[in-house]
């Protein structure tokens, strides 16, 4: 009995969830609009039949063509006297017209000779006397046979005339061999900008997402803690290391503006720079740290690291100021070669306009560190009760400046009236957010920094992955335009985003043996990245990135359709204007590419990993 | 000298791995710390270096407080401690070289290290080392081409480039077959004797802790059940520390 309900419970809970899921499906039926009777329509199989068979036959190779025109005279209705047909060369084509000429809607028949055999082409009525008149009305195709013969039946049009009107015949031959049309190399040239887009996009987004992957990484940012005093102290170096890094640039660009005058002194000074700059760092690394008695001879290596470092920043600024029309100077040069020098001048470009934001970013981690070590030194000096004391001072310092610059972003992006209100409260709230955060703590505790920066990291790597490169494409258009470079910009960003998470896993499961060994040395977390975890994730960082260009090369043929350059662009204008057998080609191209790609990919990964 | 007192490790999960340790290694001493699986002895070498970070307790070792260290401390610390993995914990895709030089870390300037630059005298001792352990014929081979044997006397050599005055070794032999174990437990004796370094060692094997073992620690369920020679280990001690129903093999 009770098994018996039980199984008849079973069977109406089925009942219920066949019924909610035919409600479901019906549902969807409704939303997208399934229809057949649309599908059956006359007109749609017309224009499905013309797409289809425009497709098949994709705009590749075309001839170069002769045109063979042969007319003939027609009159309506009969004249008096029809002139004797001059035309008696028979070894050119010409036609004939049985009768010669007749009234509106009488039955007339043409016949050709001598035209190139097997061929096709329209045959015209010409309303004018003059036989090469542009106005013409097509009234039908003939198809001469292996002789080079036709017989063509019409009825006579209703344009009576008392001056001679002719029937024209156009037949086109191609001869010689077939060449590529001029969408095969249109098209090719696309296929080149798109894979070339996939290339860059994918390099630029592997050079970012490697050390983004490391933050990433729940196995490596796991340990990283550190105190409050930690913590507030390196918040608050690291505004002041930007604002110190972007002062730093300005001047480095002054010096440098003030000696570009002369080519041939900036050349010698970026060598100068180059050079005093690797025999310091030679001098400084050669420099063991091994003794750590404290004094000149620790000293002067840590300054003689800095200035070298100073120095080779200059000689980058130099370098690229050289290159803006060094580069210039060889496009104007080398002709076809144009593009190395566009290139250099590009690149150099970047190069200049990225390294404030190198020496900000530089600036920022040197202070931030810096900072971040007094904190510790403090740590290991104080007593627990002036720690206290000044963790909280700290904190509620750290707290409102980092709440004043958020409040800087949000007061510039909603334009905020009262700016010096918001100011104030922002930091307010910082401070008290500090104040709580110190005396929630113990001093000296360490707090999980790490999982923090791993928890953001993912945040935000999550966020800009879930939005798809086409997406991208569109707000990148409005940066820096309609064209490749959007494309290039928009998949890169992607790309960062999905690599950096790929990567990531794959230094999560890395086996921790080795890790463990170096760290055991003594090693600082970075030696222990680079002799323990790189080495291991060589193969399969190699095999993503593969996989990514792939993924890349597919994104590329459609980011075209939202202005981001490639072959999508030209594919998305020949589908808008009905030029189906170019969007064919183009088509066909992508599939090639994609293929290859793919098959290359998988190639190069069981090779090399 | 190091020495350990009442050394507690309770892991998150609640397991407590090692309940109030204590015992004193002076220096040059061959130590074997033997016990079942699971009594905690790679918890007590790792808390010595702290790779496992000690829940109580203190290490203090030629009178610095390991426990109390700061990471810049523990840094220096480390890298005078040699040690040396059960399963070998070698870099797999990199050199044997490499391998071996990993054990100059600690010493040499940070920045230089990055793109893999050692001194030249570094180089020349981890060839030294590979051939006191023979190995110096392997040094451009990958690591993983290397037999078990093999792979362990390149973990010998790493810990050996640190200049160490005490090596900590797991179960040094556990994967490898009696004889190779003795010829891996020769090394460590030779070092133990000859270049006096202290050497902690956890063992399986008894004959092995009678033959090389100046002393002996015994760990159960992360207690300390016995500490003395190793020829003290009768009958009686040795179902103390292996339980009533283990029976003596080798
Ligand atoms: N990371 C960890 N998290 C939680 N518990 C752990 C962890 N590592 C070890 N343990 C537990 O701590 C106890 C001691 O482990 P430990 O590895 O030190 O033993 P062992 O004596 O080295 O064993 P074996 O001879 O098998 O290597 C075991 O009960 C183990 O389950
Ligand atoms: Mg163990």
């Amino acid at each position: 009995m009770n098994k018996k309900s039980a199984s008849l419970w079973k069977s109406f809970r089925i009942g219920i969830l066949i019924l909610a899921a035919l409600i479901v499906y019906a549902y969807g039926f409704q939303v997208t609009k399934v229809n057949l009777g649309e599908f059956r329509k006359e007109s749609r199989q017309e224009s499905r039949v013309r797409v289809m068979r425009a497709l098949a036959r994709p705009d590749i190779f075309a001839y170069q063509q002769v045109e063979t025109t042969v007319v003939v005279p027609l009159y309506i209705p009969c004249p008096a006297e029809i002139p004797q047909n001059t035309l008696t060369d028979q070894s050119q084509p010409y036609l004939i017209l049985t009768p010669a000429c007749g009234k509106p809607g009488e039955e007339i028949k043409v016949e050709g000779f001598n035209f190139p055999p097997n061929l096709k082409g329209p045959l015209y009525f010409v309303p004018s006397s003059d036989p090469a008149d542009k106005l013409a009305l097509q009234k039908g195709n003939i198809q001469a046979d292996s002789q080079g013969h036709f017989v063509f039946s019409f009825k006579l049009p209703d344009r009576l005339s008392d001056q001679v009107q002719y029937l024209r015949v156009i037949v086109r031959q191609n001869v010689g061999l077939p060449h590529f049309s001029a969408t095969a190399i249109e098209t090719w040239n696309k296929i080149i900008e798109t894979i070339f887009l996939a290339l860059l996009a994918t390099t630029i987004g592997t050079l970012f997402s490697i050390p983004i992957s490391f933050f990433a990484a729940r196995n490596l940012m796991k340990d990283v803690k550190s105190s409050v005093t930690q913590i507030a102290l390196s918040l608050l170096g690291w505004p002041f290391g930007v604002f110190g890094g972007l002062i730093l640039a300005r001047w480095m660009g002054e010096i440098n503006s003030l000696i570009r005058a002369n080519i041939f002194f900036s050349i010698g000074l970026t060598a100068g720079c180059a050079l005093a700059a690797y025999g310091l760092l030679r001098y400084a690394f050669f420099h063991r740290s091994g003794n750590s008695s404290f004094g000149w001879r620790l000293i002067v290596p840590q300054f003689a690291q800095m200035i070298a470092v100073l120095l080779t920043v200059q000689s980058f600024f130099l370098i690229s100021q050289l290159g803006i029309p060094a580069g210039m100077a060889i496009a104007t040069h080398l002709g076809k070669m144009a593009f190395l020098g566009n290139f250099i001048t590009q690149l150099s470009d970047l190069m200049l306009t990225s390294l404030p934001a190198v020496l900000a970013i530089g600036g920022g981690a040197v202070l931030g560190s810096l900072f971040g070590n007094l904190g510790r030194k403090l740590n290991e000096r104080l007593s627990i009760h002036a720690l206290k004391v000044v963790d909280f001072l700290l904190a509620m310092l750290a707290g409102a400046l980092l709440c004043l610059i958020i409040a800087a972003v949000i007061g510039w992006l909603y334009e905020i009236p009262n700016l010096g209100r918001f100011y104030l409260i922002a930091s307010g709230l910082g401070a008290i957010l500090g104040a709580v955060l110190a005396g929630l703590t113990k001093p000296r505790q360490p707090l999980p920094v790490g999982l923090a920066i791993y928890t953001i990291t993912r945040t935000v790597l999550n966020a800009v992955r879930s939005i798809e490169a086409l997406i991208m494409a569109i707000v990148a258009v409005i940066w820096v335009g309609i064209g490749p470079f959007a494309g290039v910009l928009a998949l890169g960003l992607h790309t960062i985003a999905s690599l950096a998470k790929l990567y990531s896993e794959q230094v999560e499961s890395i086996s921790p043996g080795p890790l463990e060994a170096v760290m055991a040395t003594g090693a600082t977390r970075l030696q222990t990245i680079v002799y323990a975890v790189i080495p291991q994730i060589i193969p399969p960082y190699i095999s993503f990135t593969m996989y990514r260009w792939d993924i890349n090369v597919r994104m590329s043929t459609i980011i075209g359709f939202a202005g981001g350059g490639g072959i999508g662009f030209l594919l998305i204008q020949n589908i808008n204007l009905l030029n189906y057998r170019a969007a064919s080609t183009q088509m066909l191209a992508i599939a090639i590419v994609v293929a290859a790609m793919d098959y290359f990919s998988s190639w190069m990964r069981e090779k090399y990993v | 000298m190091l020495t350990v007192t009442n050394l507690t490790k309770i892991y998150p999960g609640g397991v407590l791995a090692l309940d109030r340790v204590s015992f004193a290694v002076p220096d040059g001493q061959f130590l074997a710390v033997i016990g079942l699986s699971g009594s905690g002895k790679s918890t007590l070498l790792r808390c010595i270096n702290r790779l496992i970070e000690p829940t109580d307790g203190q290490i203090i070792w030629n009178e610095i407080d390991i426990t109390s260290a700061s990471e810049e401390e523990l840094r220096t610390i480390r890298r005078k401690i040699g040690m040396v993995f059960q399963h070998f914990n070698l870099v797999h895709r990199s050199k044997v070289l490499t391998n071996v030089l990993a054990g100059r870390l600690g010493y040499i300037n940070p920045a230089w290290s990055l793109i893999n630059h050692f001194p030249k005298e570094d180089v020349q001792k981890a060839f030294r080392q590979m051939d006191r352990v023979g190995i110096a014929d392997k040094a451009y081979q990958r690591a993983d081409e290397l037999s078990g044997g093999q792979q362990q006397r390149v973990g010998i050599a790493r810990a050996l480039m640190q200049d160490p005055q005490l090596i900590l070794a797991d179960e040094p032999v556990a994967s490898l077959d009696p004889v190779l174990a003795h010829s891996i437990m020769k090394i460590l004796q030779e070092i133990n004797k000859e270049d006096k370094v202290t050497v902690i060692c956890s063992l399986h094997f008894l004959d092995l802790v009678h033959r090389y073992a100046d002393r002996v620690v015994a760990l159960k369920e992360g207690q300390l059940v016995f500490e003395g020679l190793p020829e003290e280990i009768d009958d009686r001690k040795f179902k103390e520390i292996y339980g009533k129903d283990a029976e003596r093999v080798g």
